[in-house]
């Protein structure tokens, strides 16, 4: 026994078990089913798409490493997870190159510049939409094609041609739609069978996903739901119907798999709440008083950017601070 | 905050049932025991025995004019064949007497129980503590009478015992409580007297049901003694956390437990002052739960301090396969020890024997900001900022992000997705800021 070779490391000497691969595989598995319901929504170009956008974000990824001399890290399934949000948040019909480039861009530049995994500061995924949506602008808002099970539907207010690339926050947006009920397009909202991006459309086919998350401890609902709420009752206030607004566009998406991201969310509770806060702002004011019809995507880039700030101010109170003698 | 827990934490496989339920057996007496003259409190000890004295059980061998010192004795009689040097559990090679015994047990004539206990004054009870050589036995060692002996001032109302033994496989105190709970209590009563109180708890985890109804049943005979069950949950040994627990207080940061009227004490060290006070016994063994994937056959056994681990894993039937870790204490917060020949001191509660799989060192990956080691912080730091700053070499930033309130427990390491070491880095920062602390009094004192 005497000459027993011995490890010596410092305590603990025991693991939990979880890692960060496992983390990122629940991501990709809970955004299946909204892969699916965009396949099958807006067909096989949806998953030409996503095979693209992925492709993309490994691609440079492990490009960008080798160039580098670093150790190759697509086996810890961020870059997927980053690839296959990037399709999610980009129009189901553009020319197949542009997912590629905007993945490449989101992990060549987004990412990797920023010092990689865990550095970065923005989403990189919602950070890559934006490039593809500023550089080619045509060619991203004319993808935003209705499902063919959509024909004939109730949102036909002008005849289905003229609103063929309309998502319905572009409907509502010229006021072809609006008012403090819209109950009748709830429905399909929910299921998803309207215009928008890729993965946004379906918020049933999204919450199945969150609620998977939810269930894994992989998110809490601070973000999303302060998010939400966030919106409905700024809408709501303005005398819109809120939950249209909750359905509608990227809310959904944004506000459990965008907003939620570890590397650019803050880290404590009330922290948390803020951001979730700040980006239904923003989120309501762009839809109302901006530009664009939508505003999920720039909201949380806007707030990634006041994530060191939100975490300085909200430190928490270590234990014995508040000193209570019962 | 709920009644019997604390925000943070984690709760690992407990692992304890290997060991839950074996009844304590007396090791084998060892062919040599070595007594380090460093032991918990950091003062070295001056030999008060030289090589080729004969020595009785009991008696003292090596002692120290400083405050926070204590002696130590012969846990055996027999001969001091050496004083050198011995590899001890923090890794360093330290002075220690070697004694090999002569296989009598003939007890030194100091070891004689003390009469009329309570009719003594408190001072006098916290000096036969010191002499009886007895530190907290939960780990850290920390000096008896120094705990007991409070500043004036110190307003405290409540003896806390700990017997949470939060420490996944670790069943030492388990299995004291279970068989020895009047000698506890005994203790705590001698406590209560040194510090001038009426109320004992007793903060015991849910997960032992066997230890909670025997402290109950033992307790319910002595005035003001009461259980307490806690929720299982480590760091629930914190003291600070099972004052949270039981009394719903919070210790000041940098305060101790006095500072919101608790003495807290390991449930061992209870039972070790009743060995003095009742038996006539200094501390000279403890319960050494012996156990992990890696020992053929685990048991607690109860082993003269200075024993070996090699002795006391021989004993419970060797390795099973290629050894990976030896640590000393608990898997969370022990010692990896280097060597099979470092010897058990006072605060050794176990001896965990891992595989070599178990002790396969994990690649740390990026950070990815998850926020688990801060969700898991029961001091509600925020590790995942304590370790940049530390390996940034930002002290006064990590000072900032208050580093010294760490209490060391692993919980950050212990949930981290990407296997960073979140603890050593923070230990690292705390050692850091002392010596720029002290640099800085020493410069203030010229």
């Amino acid at each position: 026994m005497g000459n027993t070779k011995l490890i010596v490391t410092p305590a603990p000497h025991i693991r939990s078990g979880d890692s960060t691969p496992a983390i990122m595989r629940d991501v990709v598995i809970a955004l299946l089913p909204a892969a699916i319901s965009a396949v099958y929504f807006f067909g096989a170009q949806a998953a030409v798409s996503m095979v693209c956008s992925v492709a993309g974000a490994v691609g440079a990824e492990y490009i960008f490493e080798k160039i580098a001399k670093k150790p190759v890290t697509i086996g810890d399934w961020s870059a997927a997870v980053t690839g296959l949000l990037i399709a999610m948040v980009l129009p189901p019909h553009v020319p197949v190159w542009i997912p590629v480039i905007a993945g490449f861009f989101a992990i060549g530049v987004v990412k990797l510049l920023f010092g990689g995994l865990g550095h970065n500061v923005f989403n990189p995924a919602l950070a890559g939409r934006a490039f593809a949506i500023a550089a080619w602008p045509a060619l991203t808002t004319s993808g935003y094609l209705w499902p063919a099970s959509a024909e004939g539907a109730i949102w036909a207010v002008r005849g289905f041609d003229a609103m063929s690339t309309a998502t319905p926050l572009t409907l509502w947006k010229m006021g072809e739609i609006g008012g403090a009920s819209m109950s009748k397009f709830y429905q399909s909202l929910f299921v998803g069978n309207v215009a928008g991006s890729l993965g946004e459309t379906s918020a049933l086919a999204l919450l199945i996903g969150a609620v998977y998350l939810l269930c894994r401890g992989r998110i809490s609902l601070r973000i999303p739901l302060s998010y939400i709420l966030t919106v409905a009752v700024i809408t709501g206030l303005y005398g819109q119907d809120p939950l249209f607004h909750v359905l509608s566009g990227g809310l959904i998406l944004g506000a459990f798999f965008m907003a939620t991201d570890y590397v650019t969310s803050p880290m404590n509770p009330k922290g948390q709440i803020i951001f979730g806060i700040g980006c239904g702002i923003l989120t309501a004011l762009i839809r109302m008083f901006g530009g664009y019809p939508e505003g999920v995507c720039y909201s949380i880039l806007l707030m990634n950017a006041a994530v060191p700030l939100i975490d300085r101010l909200t430190r928490p109170k270590r234990f014995g601070e508040v000193t209570s003698r019962a | 905050m709920p009644k019997g827990s604390f925000r943070g934490g984690v709760h690992p496989p407990e692992n304890k049932e290997r060991t839950a339920t074996l009844r304590t057996v007396v090791a084998r007496r060892p062919s040599q025991v070595a007594i380090a003259l460093h032991q918990g409190s950091n003062c070295p000890l001056t030999p008060t025995v030289a090589k080729g004295d004969y020595v009785r059980m009991g008696q003292k061998v090596a002692d120290t004019d400083e405050k926070w010192g204590v002696p130590a004795h012969s846990p055996v009689s027999g001969k001091v064949v050496s004083i050198g040097l011995v590899r001890t559990a923090s890794g360093v090679e330290d002075q220690a007497i070697f004694i090999e015994p002569d296989g009598e047990d003939a007890l030194d004539e100091s070891c004689v129980p003390v009469d009329n206990v309570f009719s003594r004054s408190p001072e006098e009870i916290i000096r036969i503590i010191r002499d009886a050589g007895i530190v907290g036995m939960g780990g850290a060692e920390f000096p008896t009478h120094i705990k007991l002996s409070l500043p004036p001032g110190a307003n405290v109302d409540t003896l806390l015992l700990n017997g949470a033994e939060c420490e996944p496989c670790l069943t030492a105190d388990h299995r004291l409580m279970v068989e020895r709970p009047r000698d506890i209590i005994r203790g705590a009563q001698i406590m209560m007297r040194a510090i001038g109180v009426s109320r004992t708890l007793i903060g015991i985890e849910d997960n032992k049901p066997d230890a909670i109804r025997a402290m109950g049943d033992a307790a319910s005979s002595a005035a003001g003694v009461e259980v307490v069950a806690v929720k299982t949950r480590y760091p629930q040994g914190s003291e600070k956390h099972l004052i949270k627990s039981v009394l719903g207080r919070e210790v000041p940061p940098g305060g101790l437990p006095f500072a919101v009227g608790v003495v807290v004490s390991n449930v061992g060290t209870c039972a070790a002052v009743s060995n003095r006070f009742d038996r006539g016994l200094p501390l000279i063994e403890r319960i050494v739960t012996v156990t992990g994937s890696a020992v053929a056959k685990p048991a607690n056994l109860v082993a003269k301090i200075g024993t070996s681990a090699s002795d006391l894993i021989e004993e419970c039937g060797g390795f099973v396969g290629q050894p990976g870790k030896i640590v000393f204490g608990g898997p969370m917060m022990g010692m990896a020890v280097s060597s099979v020949d470092v010897p058990i001191g006072k605060g050794t509660s176990g001896i965990l024997v891992m595989s070599r799989e178990e002790s396969e060192d994990l690649k740390e990956m990026p950070c990815i900001k998850c926020g688990q080691c801060v969700d898991a912080c029961p001091m509600r730091l925020e590790p995942v900022f304590l370790h940049q700053w530390s390996n940034a070499g930002l002290w006064d930033e990590a000072e900032a992000y208050h580093a010294m309130d760490c209490i060391e427990c692993g919980v950050c390491t212990y949930v981290c997705p990407s296997r960073r070491n979140l603890v050593q880095a923070i230990k690292r920062a705390k050692f850091e800021i002392s010596a720029r602390r002290r640099a800085a009094k020493e410069r203030g004192s010229k």
